[in-house]
């Protein structure tokens, strides 16, 4: 059989594992959602989360979709698709792919055709580097949760204190990174801004739907106020970018 | 007699079967792709590939784990440590829905909510990804376009700052210090970027942990 990246037998292989992650997915929710209704949750709530959940996922998932086109000019479409839908992430997926096309004395955007061996060289690397996240949690996970909820029992506030400071420690993280490329403003470079104009545009549509919910008295605008805010700071990145770069 | 496993344990006990299938069949992929063709890996590019990414991403892959896991919930953890994209999806869906709903991660209607949330991302990706391979002729001048690409570009500060807002004015006292020394070696530390703020997430959650505990035992929180 001649090797082609674009085969159908890759998309059939990548295709069953795909349906795989889709049925764990289904298998939680299904087990979750019963759950709740058991111990008595609202099933209005559950819908309303789902529903949130949905519509807050579409813009990051479409910007997974231009990853598996940027990999598949290299990778053809299947190993791109797989590794966005299971386990990787565009940033993870490049750079393995990177070292590995490197080791092989072929570089990364350039690649015209693979032959079955480097191809399935390309995988493995790529497979093995990111394969620790999977067999660990189930390891460790049981331990950690029976962890927090020992030191709940012991001391409530501090509990909560901990539980917070894990999120503001992750979001700090991200906010940081937002001024990242901040430092060439000082060399005149305007582009720094870019990044934190957008946030401030998202904290902003964040803050005005915060006031609306309260003005107004409709707690629905709350359901809505990230992803509305995640779609007005993506739009407004495209004119504060003309106008600065 | 057979004893009844409490929820949390069947989640737990689901999970590891779930996520270790999920291993093995991930194992399989290259294998299968090699016996199809009757092709074996170049050993030594396999070699110095896994020499160059995979000690990074194995230390990234620990932190994360004991990182992340207290913050997703058992169940959001085994789903996304098998679905990925977790910093800039799993998480920030989980964390706006444990909001919405007011609950916490570390009670059971917190670990359902996040739960929900994380399989319906979960499966709303697939899907959307799925879209996105049938149509990729169609779709690659649209998405791919210059116009559109400042917009997916900025899509971590436009997530951040939206998620950002919520929960840095609710817990404004423990967020200051973390804020101010990640603005601080964002700005003046070259090295730290798109690729290496997975690294710092931990060091501001260490860190932040760190002065809350000082600021609880002085009763300042």
């Amino acid at each position: 059989m001649t090797f082609q990246v674009n085969s159908p037998v890759l998309f059939v292989l990548a295709g069953l594992i795909i349906a795989a992650v889709l049925a764990q997915s289904v298998y939680f929710l299904v087990k979750a959602w019963r759950r709740g209704l058991a111990i008595g949750m609202d099933r209005e709530k559950l819908k309303r989360i789902a529903i949130t959940s949905a519509v807050f996922t579409v813009a990051p998932a479409v910007a997974i979709v231009i990853s598996v086109i940027t990999l598949s000019k290299d990778l053809g479409v299947p190993l791109p698709w797989l590794r966005l839908s299971v386990v990787g992430s565009m940033s993870y997926e490049t750079i393995a792919a990177t070292n590995a096309e490197s080791a092989m004395g072929l570089t990364f955007g350039q690649v015209s055709s693979l032959t079955a061996s480097q191809y399935v060289t390309i995988v493995s690397v790529m497979t093995l580097s990111i394969m620790v996240g999977i067999w660990l949690v189930p390891v460790v996970g049981k331990k950690l949760q029976s962890g927090l909820i020992t030191l709940e029992n012991r001391d409530k506030k501090w509990s909560e204190i901990f539980s917070a400071s894990m999120f503001i420690g992750m979001i700090s993280a991200f906010v940081g990174y937002v001024f990242c490329d901040f430092s060439v403003v000082f060399a005149g470079d305007l582009s720094g801004l870019i990044p934190p104009l957008v946030m401030a545009v998202s904290a902003l549509i964040m803050c005005l739907a915060g006031l609306a919910v309260k003005t107004f008295q409709k707690s629905w605008i709350s359901d809505y106020a990230l992803p509305v805010s995640l779609i007005a700071g993506m739009a407004a990145a495209i004119p504060i970018t003309a106008w600065l770069s | 007699m057979k004893k009844k496993l409490s929820y949390m344990d069947s989640v737990h006990r689901d999970g590891r079967i779930w996520n270790l299938s999920m291993m093995v069949l991930l194992l399989l992929f290259p294998v299968a792709v090699g016996l199809l063709y009757g092709a074996g890996p170049d050993w030594r590019g396999f070699a110095m590939g896994l020499v160059a990414t995979a000690p990074m991403y194995w230390a990234v892959a620990v932190v994360e784990t004991f990182t992340y896991v207290p913050m997703l919930g058992a169940g959001g953890s085994y789903l996304s440590f098998v679905t990925g994209n977790i910093s800039n999806l799993k998480l920030p869906v989980a964390l706006n829905a444990l909001e919405q709903a007011e609950v916490k991660v570390n009670s059971e209607e917190g670990e359902i909510v996040s739960t929900v949330a994380i399989a319906v991302s979960s499966i709303v990706t697939t899907l959307i990804i799925i879209l996105g391979v049938v149509l990729i002729t169609p779709l690659t001048p649209i998405l791919d376009s210059p116009a559109l690409a400042p917009a997916f570009a900025q899509i971590l500060p436009a997530l951040f700052g939206g998620l950002g807002v919520v929960f840095i004015s609710k817990n404004w006292k423990i967020s200051v210090a973390p804020v101010l020394l990640m603005l601080v070696l964002f700005i003046f530390v070259p090295a730290l970027n798109a690729s290496t703020v997975g690294i710092m997430v931990p060091v501001g959650v260490l860190f932040t942990l760190g002065v809350s505990r000082l600021m609880y035992k002085k009763n300042l929180l």
